[in-house]
């Protein structure tokens, strides 16, 4: 199985019409423990990377992922932008000018990925971020592929535990971002940032499983 | 909703082009990236000192750009941090040669674009110093939370540190002078209405006609606790206990005080609670050498006020005092 530079750029259409769709879900979750902009905020950042495709249709994947990650730094503004726009940016140095990706590969660009984010962020697993969706999906993507699972069956894995940890989020308190200055408060309404990372995860799903 | 406002997506646009044209003489707005300078800047030999932060603040940052003050500001979107590309080229625009000092409120999203902004302005060769204010005394600081908001002592800082800059003072002494400010300031705010965010068009929070939230953030964010509607006497206690005791302030000590606006409050109801402000701080034995009061960091259209008091020295007495002349603050020119 093989991920072309093409299901990639498919892969970031998705997940712009995901967060269009999903706009305002997102912005109503922010707006009960955060300051009510993450989906207009993400939506503006893949409206602008939807125009910026084209210039890269032809380019390697981390091309491709580079420029939708400053294009998001550049956009979006708030914690996303520099959280998503350094998870891209290091997906696409990680993938530097492959065409092709392999299981392997898409496991070293989510693990750069997150690895960006954590840097960015200063955060770790279990203070309600997107940190603690992403994590237990890449660990459950990464179990089944050195169990022998084909990708696609893998992948499933990862996105069920991606989806796993975004609800897990809920009776978490928040210790990082706006939703920390609720404290208790925090308790009971899901992250917005992590419920954003599973709507992605849950796009690149669907590319593959088109393939 | 009723705002007067042509489009949600078009306020900060409009706004902008509306401050650019009421004062060409202060200051010149550029656009992708948008940035508010000083219309006689970059100021060759003085250390340059740019803001920012959402919008939705006015007149905080950009009607605090002039002489005396900021050299720039980076306006985000409403309640959104501005972009990194928007601190790179305030702080191009800014550099008259002896680096420049960036001021950034405490919240996650400012601090993560400002330091990315530091970190390219690094990389092309300009020397940055950051400083975060960190004033809120309604959250706790701790490992728990992101740590206290930047809030009213921002105004404070910006205009202080712009005085020092233009004594000559280099990059190092510019920083110092503002992360003393930083440590010797303290506020709290109280909200009687929650506010409207365009593009959102409903109140960020429901607060019942007869509550009032006390520790409210300058962003709709809920603060400490929610209680009834009470006196302006008690209302001005209950901001000014906890930043008394936090600092402390203690008999003997000079201070500034700044009543500030939050947006939909009437200045008469800031002056009543000045009133009620002087009473607790002559009851201590703090005297009021210096006062500011009106609307500087709002949060929209939010009914309340915050109180910041900063403790005032010589050094930072004669700053405060020291000419300033930009669209929302000016004196002794």
């Amino acid at each position: 199985m093989h991920i072309t530079a093409e299901h990639v750029i498919t892969f970031i259409e998705q997940v712009a019409a995901t967060i269009k769709a999903q706009r305002d879900y997102l912005t109503q979750l922010d707006s009960a423990i955060g300051d009510a902009d993450h989906g207009v905020n993400l939506d503006r950042g893949f409206t602008t990377v939807l125009t910026k495709l084209p210039g890269v249709a032809d380019k390697d994947v981390g091309t491709i992922l580079k420029t939708v990650g400053t294009t998001l730094v550049s956009t979006v503004g708030g914690a996303s932008g520099p959280l998503y726009g350094t998870a891209f940016l290091r997906a696409g140095m990680a993938m530097g000018d492959r065409f092709e990706l392999g299981t392997a590969d898409v496991i070293a660009a989510l693990e750069a990925a997150l690895e960006g984010v954590q840097s960015r962020g200063k955060s770790a697993r279990g203070e309600k971020t997107m940190i603690d969706s992403i994590g237990p999906g890449i660990d459950a993507l990464k179990e089944a592929n050195a169990a022998g699972e084909d990708f696609i069956s893998a992948l499933r894995k990862g996105v069920d535990a991606c989806e796993a940890g975004m609800r897990a989020t809920r009776p978490m308190l928040a210790t990082k971002g706006r939703a920390s200055y609720l404290g208790d408060r925090s308790v009971g309404h899901q992250d917005p940032g992590a419920t954003s990372a599973f709507l992605m995860a849950q796009a690149m799903l669907g590319v593959v499983e088109q393939l | 909703m009723k705002k007067l406002i042509n489009a949600p997506e078009h306020v900060v646009r409009d706004a902008l082009a509306g401050m650019a044209n009421a004062h060409p003489d202060l200051i010149t707005v550029h656009y992708d990236p948008d940035i508010i300078v000083r219309a006689d800047g970059p100021v060759q030999g003085k250390v340059g000192i740019i803001s920012g932060g959402g919008s939705g603040h006015e007149p905080m940052h950009g009607g605090f750009v002039g002489k005396g003050m900021l050299d720039a500001a980076c306006p985000g979107a409403i309640f959104t941090s501005p972009v990194p590309d928007q601190m790179l080229a305030a702080t191009k625009a800014v550099d008259g040669g002896k680096g420049v000092l960036h001021i950034v409120k405490n919240y996650t999203g400012d601090v993560m674009n400002f330091e990315m902004a530091a970190e390219l302005a690094a990389a092309e060769g300009i020397e940055i110093a950051t400083v975060i204010t960190n004033d809120d005394v309604a959250v706790k600081d701790s490992t728990w939370t992101a740590g206290r908001r930047g809030v009213g002592v921002t105004v404070l800082l910006e205009k202080i540190v712009g005085a020092a800059a233009d004594t000559g003072a280099d990059l190092a002494e510019v920083t110092r002078i503002a992360k003393k400010v930083n440590a010797q300031g303290r506020s709290m705010g109280a909200a009687l209405t929650s506010c409207t965010i365009p593009h959102v068009g409903k109140p960020s929070f429901e607060l019942p006609d007869d509550e009032i939230e006390i520790g409210v953030g300058i962003h709709g964010e809920p603060g400490r606790r929610r209680i009834k509607m009470v006196s302006a006497a008690e209302i001005t206690a209950l901001l000014t206990e906890p930043i008394l005791e936090d600092l402390p302030f203690s008999s003997g000590d000079s201070v500034l005080a700044f009543v500030n606006g939050l947006g939909g409050t009437p200045l008469i109801e800031l002056y009543v609670v000045y009133n009620e402000l002087t009473k607790i701080l002559r009851d201590r034995g703090i005297r009021v050498s210096r006062t500011l009061i009106g609307n500087y960091i709002t949060s929209l259209d939010m009914a309340g006020c915050s109180i910041t008091l900063l403790k005032l020295d010589d050094e930072l007495t004669t700053l405060w005092d020291a000419p300033v002349h930009t669209p929302a603050l000016r004196w002794g020119v």
